[in-house]
């Protein structure tokens, strides 16, 4: 399944299964108990992230307070400004959108460069390129991470944001098949017209196969920005000075000073996942179309 | 995944000329143009690396001395060391627990999301919203809904007259732990499942239900056969996963200051958690791309076996 909107039908389906011979208040009751377990499953995932929201705006007292209680007793921003305080988040915030964009723009420009190589041009090396891309999906990161970090040690780069965002620019393997796979669904036709129009074969990537591959670059971007925003072990292993840290280093580096201030923390942790969920709701349709595309051949 | 080229590819004359004349090496050209951004990537960021660490992996290496030939040092050193065996116990114990709970998980929350109800996309991205959440947040939410005094969770075990157990604190419970931690992020598995789910044809569920078949039946005879490709890829990426995990745990057992800890009891020290550590905390370099190699070989045997066991338990379209 190439192409990448082939998800999953949002609209409620007519129950095909239920059998006519059944009385209606059988059949409500059944779909009382599905209303029932389905909205009881998205609680249990959604009630973390709502103790994350409420103790960011609970005062000290009501934050340490067993029982615990869901809804402040007292609502107060106070650990917002705190958190503000001793975190410098607009920093962070900063670097760490300077990092995840210079790695989509990277992931953007090199990933559908070498998708066409695999998928459109045909050469020698494709095939055996394509076994390559998905041998390296393969190899676990620890394979590599200490050379990897000794070349970069070695050009003096560590403690530099390059060894996070330069790899972008090289390619991505699981982004490369990714858009490789749609362009496998795109017509030669259309790609063979424009070469007898006598386009340039880089003028015919750029007008024709980047627009069309566009649902698969968006896809791929969104993955490539998320990875970016939420990783941990490169960031871990490259920036040492507080001044570049990414969000996630800044929560580790506060948290192992400070393990008792739960309410700044927590606004923290609600500051920093807001971007990532405003990015969720605006681009749904590629996170669970991108999902979906990875399983199947 | 199709490795075969497109058909149409046939149709096109260059590619029916013998290789060697202008246009095949013309094509050759513009594929490794295309291709360069990745293949300058292989190079610098795998091959020569993959080299690299098989080589350090039998020197002994600090950063700041050029590394020294010690053979099978690293190795004899990791098998006598009884905390990488501690590390690998961790890791295993997780990715055995963890691989067949998240599968089912993720599969019964995908039945659950396929209900003909109102509102399923909404359900389906609350039960992905974690998925998005930055690990390291997730790490320190979950550090404070397993809080034994003022958390959630042992306040719900209470409620059902459960004494909920001091999670990060009894090495038997941090596994735990790390566990539940996991299964909140099982939305990405559930959709692919969910989109599994609704590729299977309704004439066979219509089909076995006027064969009598009741809903366990179905599931067995139906859904299960129907979805094991689905299944076996999940098992593969899930596994690898477990394998390598690591943030989860390492934030779970951060102490203050980060010195480099490993949980109460080192309980919560996995494989990827130990490799780091001695990489980059104790800056054993060479011992590190040991380990690192020798997860390499487990992930790679653990693999295989999945693979060789398949044929017995996934339904081919062919056949």
């Amino acid at each position: 399944m190439p192409t990448i909107n082939a998800t999953v039908s949002p609209m409620p389906q007519v129950d095909a299964r239920a059998p006519g011979k059944r009385t209606p208040s059988r059949h409500r009751l059944r779909q009382i108990r599905r209303y029932t377990l389905v909205i009881l499953l998205a609680l249990v995932f959604l009630f973390p992230l709502l103790t994350m929201v409420s103790t960011a705006f609970k005062l000290p007292s009501d934050v340490f307070h067993a029982p615990p209680n869901l809804w402040p007793r007292e609502w107060t921003l106070a650990n917002f400004a705190e958190a503000f305080d001793q975190i410098p988040v607009w920093r962070y915030l900063a670097n760490t959108l300077f990092i995840s964009g210079m790695s989509v723009l990277g992931t953007v420009l090199a990933c559908p460069l070498v998708a066409y190589a695999l998928a459109k041009v045909r050469w020698r090396g494709a095939r055996p390129l394509l076994i390559i891309v998905l041998a390296t999906m393969m190899l676990p990161p620890q394979v590599t991470m200490i050379p990897i970090f000794l070349i970069w040690n070695g050009l003096g780069a560590v403690g530099t944001y390059l060894p996070l965002i330069i790899p972008a620019f090289l390619g991505t393997p699981f982004f490369i098949f990714l858009i490789r796979q749609f362009l496998l669904g795109v017509p030669d036709e259309l790609i063979e017209a424009a070469r007898i129009d006598g386009a340039s074969e880089f003028r015919t990537y750029a007008t024709i196969v980047l627009p069309i591959a566009r649902p698969a670059i968006i896809t791929a971007a969104i993955f490539q920005f998320m990875w970016a925003w939420t990783d941990f072990l490169n960031p871990l292993i490259y920036l040492n000075d507080a001044s570049t840290y990414t969000l996630s280093i800044g929560l580790y580096s506060f948290f192992g000073q400070n393990t008792v201030a739960w309410g700044p923390l927590m606004a923290a942790c609600v500051l920093f996942t807001l971007p990532a969920l405003l990015l969720f709701l605006l681009g749904q349709r590629f996170f669970i179309g991108g999902i979906s595309t990875g399983a199947f051949k | 995944m199709s490795l075969r080229r497109p058909a149409s590819a046939q149709t096109i004359p260059s590619s029916a000329r013998k290789p060697g004349d202008r246009s095949s090496r013309r094509a050759l050209w513009l594929g490794l143009a295309f291709a360069s951004p990745f293949i300058i990537g292989f190079l610098f960021l795998f091959a020569y690396p993959i080299a690299a660490s098989a080589f350090y992996s039998f020197t002994d290496f600090n950063l700041f001395q050029t590394p020294r030939w010690v053979g099978l040092d690293n190795y004899s050193q990791m098998f006598g060391n009884p905390t990488f065996w501690q590390s690998l116990g961790n890791t295993l114990y997780l990715t055995v627990i963890g691989v067949p709970l998240a599968i089912i998980i993720s599969l019964a929350g995908a039945h659950l999301l396929n209900f003909p109800v109102k509102g399923q996309p909404l359900y389906r991205a609350l039960v992905y919203l974690p998925s998005i959440v930055p690990i390291v947040v997730g790490g320190y939410l979950w550090r404070w809904l397993l809080n034994t005094q003022y958390g959630f969770l042992n306040y719900f075990l209470g409620l059902f007259g459960i004494d909920g157990p001091a999670w990060l604190q009894e090495p038997d419970w941090t596994k735990p732990a790390i566990l539940l931690m996991t299964f909140w992020t099982v939305g990405g598995t559930t959709i692919i499942y969910l989109a599994a789910l609704k590729d299977v044809p309704q004439e066979l569920y219509e089909a076995a239900e006027i064969d009598g078949a009741g809903a366990w039946r179905r599931f067995l005879n139906v859904t299960w056969p129907m979805i094991s490709p689905v299944t076996l890829f999940q098992v593969i990426v899930t596994l690898i996963a477990f394998l390598q995990i690591f943030t989860q745990p390492f934030i779970l057992a951060q102490q203050r200051l980060n010195t480099p800890s490993a949980g109460p009891g080192g309980s919560m020290l996995t494989f990827a958690m130990s490799l780091y550590q001695n990489a980059f905390a104790f800056l054993k370099m060479g011992y590190a791309s040991g380990m690192a190699w020798i997860l390499f070989v487990l992930t790679l045997v653990i693999t295989l076996i999945v693979l060789a066991t398949s044929k017995k338990w996934v339904h081919s379209a062919n056949n």
